[in-house]
């Protein structure tokens, strides 16, 4: 029956051309216009480590200004070196990284080439395994060269091919800002979307090209161009005061595997500001935060508010593009009154009517969804035109997406064409049947 | 025309009526919105900077080797483009505004720990600032080059003098602006600064904050590593000084990186790059929604044309003349429009109720609701324009056949 039904309903949209295209391109561009939009939004509110996502925490400690009392002044989004390097020591986590971005000058090998700035994550051992980095050749460095200032570095995918030409450089040498550091892997292609680990510096920037060890950028006061913050003048000049400063400018995470290793961390934690309390700092009232990678992307406000409003507006406009299905569906069925009744008093139940128009309409729908993903696919060609790199990585349209719109497609049609169907159910037997 | 029996005729076959309503009533709400979005985003893009924008940019210049003596090479770049036929000007700075990085700080009025700052955006600059910008000074004067000092990367002290713009000194000094004057502002909770002249105009790094047009200038050259150099050019120069400015930097020092070579219009292209992408994306929107429903009308209008073609062949027959037959289906799509509008004018406001208490978007100009109502109206007699005429060509003959 159900082949039957197929048949005629692909008869029906046959038999009038135009309405049929009409409706197919309601539909069609309704699931482009907001499929669009929902994509940049999936994207934008992905989980990017979705295995490990709930034993990731990104620690806040609230070191700010004690007089700084706004109702809704949150604790700090990053923190100070004097913490994180205490919190580094006490080693109370599974895993545990401090780090922050810079930007280093690369000197090729080769003289008659420029040097040029390499994005850079100055980060620790544990970074690796932490976030489950994928490595094309060799892997991270071990805690012994955080500890030891080796002069160690792992690359990504697309430096390694700019500087080695993409073959195996583990044991090879790189010159950063005036020294040598011995690559140790080299990471295949990584880019999580968000940038989960350093939302603050920019939460839909591409991975960094260069990682070395934190300590090792310290040592050598290595330049720093991620956001800093300070409520407080940093005692004294130079470096050495900076460090020791209430200037906030380091992601601090915590790998806890269970609610009990939680749990510990955070009294570990509270233990810990209740202790820097004695030394004259955290002078506001205890608000310590462990947010799991989700938890944080909501607080900072990942996904942005014009996206928000955008996939409201989408919304609403495929619900005009389903009015107006409505309307013309409606016509159709109208004009097969005829058909129907004849149907009817041949001993068709209204269930069988039913049935039918369903299914046309769900046809009517599917092709609106198969259009309608060649105008996604449009759509978002252009919000990368329009919006530019920033957006570059929010615009893929992948399987979940493709299957989303063509079930949004069918299931709109089906909706649109409820009241259509019920009313073709209406059409008597008789009554068509007298003015033929 | 006789609205009854149009309005009776209507409501005894309302579903299509109805769905065209709807339709022209949520088109409104998502257009108005839109609308006040795009009014509030061109607004702030509308702002001026402040600076002479068409004729500067700037260029960063990163020194890495170990013995790079930022000082001199900083001294002798400024000379050197400072000496270039087409140059009005040149200095070496932090950051330029629009650009999206930059640095800020707190003044306040009266020394300590438990006064409320003012946020402000601080630029480094020379005595060349005013000029190279562009700036007007409204009152007192620009930096001497006695005031200028040299800034380390780390360096937390501030010198005695500062420039600010007018709108930093009306949030320091309410009653009036021009108290600033000559009067101590304090930076770091109790270090005094002394403002020496107040600027009109110029707008921060962030184009998004909303003291955008509070910053401060200091008369300090910056040994931070990494420094900017802003160039401005006689009118029409900047395109053909940018390559050579380039040149010159990379060329007269190999210790160092030349990057970021940006003209300030592209500056502001950049930071306003999200705003002016909404316009279009929401202006592309809205026409394409006026288009569907459009096409919903005339569909709908179709149908019914055909539905009645003997009831009109009859009321031609028995002398309805073409124009009162076009002139029915045209105002059948009054009413229907009418409610839709009326509907819409409720939705919108609720729509942007919603948008003001979940995003603090800016509240609708009330005016856009009637302006829409009839721009709605008008669309729809347009839509309808075509069916109705069909619909005045059908003959009187039609009358005499069935079906």
């Amino acid at each position: 029956m159900f082949n039957y039904y197929l048949k005629l309903g692909w008869l029906s949209i046959r038999a009038n051309p135009l309405l049929s295209t009409l409706m197919v391109l309601a539909i069609a561009i309704g699931i482009g216009a907001s499929m669009t939009i929902i994509t940049v939004n999936y994207a934008m509110s992905g989980n990017p480590i979705p295995h490990k996502s709930d034993q990731l925490f990104y620690v806040q400690l609230d070191s700010w200004d004690p007089n700084d009392t706004d109702e809704d002044s949150e604790p700090p989004d990053q923190v100070t070196y004097t913490d994180a390097m205490n919190l580094i020591e006490a080693d109370r986590a599974y895993r545990q990284v401090a780090s922050n971005r810079s930007g280093l000058v690369l000197e090729p090998e080769n003289p008659d080439e420029r040097p040029f700035t390499v994005d850079t994550r100055n980060t620790f051992a544990d970074f690796f395994p932490m976030f489950d980095t994928p490595f094309l050749y060799g892997g991270g460095w071990d805690s012994s060269a955080d500890d030891g200032l080796e002069h160690v570095t792992v690359l990504s995918r697309e430096l390694n091919e700019r500087v080695f030409g993409g073959e195996d450089s583990v044991g090879r040498s790189v010159r950063l800002n005036g020294m040598d550091f011995r690559v140790v892997g080299v990471l295949d292609e990584w880019l999580p979307m968000p940038k989960f680990y350093d939302v603050t510096n920019g939460a839909f920037d591409p991975s960094e090209e260069l990682y070395i060890p934190f300590n090792v950028a310290i040592e050598y006061e290595l330049p720093r161009n991620g956001n800093t913050n300070c409520w407080k003048r940093p005692e004294g000049e130079g470096f050495e005061a900076f460090l020791a400063s209430e200037c906030v400018w380091i992601q601090f995470w915590a790998e806890l595997r269970d609610e009990t290793e939680k749990r510990e961390y955070m009294d570990f934690l509270n233990a810990y500001t209740e202790q820097q309390k004695a030394l004259g700092r955290f002078g506001r009232p205890r608000d310590n935060r462990l947010s799991d990678v989700m938890e944080w992307m909501e607080a900072e406000q990942v996904v942005e508010d014009d996206a928000r409003v955008m996939m409201g507006l989408s919304l609403l406009f495929l619900v005009v593009c389903l009015l107006n299905t409505i309307g013309l569906l409606l016509a159709k069925f109208m004009r097969k009154s005829g058909d129907i009744s004849v149907r009817r008093a041949l001993g068709a139940s209204k269930r069988d009517v039913f049935t039918q128009h369903m299914i046309e309409s769900g046809l009517i729908g599917l092709g609106g969804g198969l259009v309608g993903l060649g105008l996604t696919w449009l759509g978002l060609r252009g919000i990368h035109a329009l919006f530019g790199e920033y957006v570059e990585h929010l615009v893929h349209l992948d399987g979940m997406m493709v299957l989303a719109a063509i079930a949004l497609a069918v299931v709109s049609a089906l909706a649109a064409g409820l009241y259509p169907t019920w009313q073709a159910c209406r059409i008597m037997p008789a009554s068509q049947l007298k003015t033929q | 025309m006789q609205i009854g029996p149009i309005w009776r005729a209507l409501m005894r076959n309302k579903t299509g009526a109805i769905l065209i309503a709807l339709q022209v009533a949520v088109t409104m709400a998502i257009m108005v919105n839109a609308i006040s979005i795009i009014q509030s985003r061109a607004e702030s893009m509308a702002r001026p900077s402040g600076v002479d924008e068409p004729n500067i940019f700037h260029i960063v210049s990163v020194g890495y080797t170990e013995d790079f003596d930022e000082r001199s090479v900083i001294e002798q770049d400024l000379a050197a483009i400072r000496a270039m036929p087409g140059v009005i000007d040149a200095i070496q700075t932090n950051s330029v505004p629009l650009s999206g990085g930059g640095w800020s700080m707190g003044l306040q009025t009266e020394p300590g720990a438990d006064q409320d700052g003012v946020g402000v955006a601080v630029y480094f600059v020379d005595e060349h600032g005013l000029d190279t910008y562009g700036l007007k000074l409204v009152a007192g004067e620009n930096f001497t080059p006695g005031d200028v000092e040299w800034r380390e990367r780390q360096a937390t002290d501030w010198p005695s003098t500062t420039l600010l713009t007018q709108a930093m000194a009306e949030q320091l000094f309410p009653d009036n602006w021009r108290d600033a004057l000559g009067a101590t502002v304090y930076i770091n909770d109790d270090e005094p600064l002394v403002v020496k002249g107040i600027i009109e105009r110029m707008q921060a790094a962030w184009n998004g904050w909303d003291g955008v047009e509070r910053v401060m200038l200091v008369p300090q050259h910056t040994l931070f590593g990494s420094t900017r150099y802003v160039i401005r050019t006689e009118p029409g120069q900047r395109d053909s000084l940018m390559p050579e400015v380039e040149k010159l930097l990379a060329d007269s020092n190999r210790d160092r990186i030349v990057r970021g070579m940006q003209t300030m219009t592209e500056t502001r292209e950049r930071s306003y790059r999200g705003d002016s992408s909404m316009i279009k994306l929401l202006t592309f929107t809205i026409v394409l929604l006026l288009v569907i429903t459009s096409l919903g009308i005339v569909g709908l209008a179709s149908f019914s044309v055909s539905r009645r073609t003997k009831q009109i062949g009859t009321r031609r027959a028995l002398g309805a003349s073409k124009s009162s037959i076009a002139r029915y289906f045209m105002t059948e799509n009054v009413l229907i429009s009418g409610v839709g509008v009326a509907l819409g004018a409720v939705l919108t406001v609720g729509l942007n109720m919603l948008l003001v208490d979940a995003f603090g978007l800016d509240r609708l100009e009330i005016w856009l609701v009637p302006a829409a109502m009839l721009v709605l109206l008008l669309v729809g007699q347009l839509a309808v324009f075509g069916p109705a005429r069909r619909a005045a060509g059908v003959p009187p003959a039609v009358a005499t056949r069935t079906i």
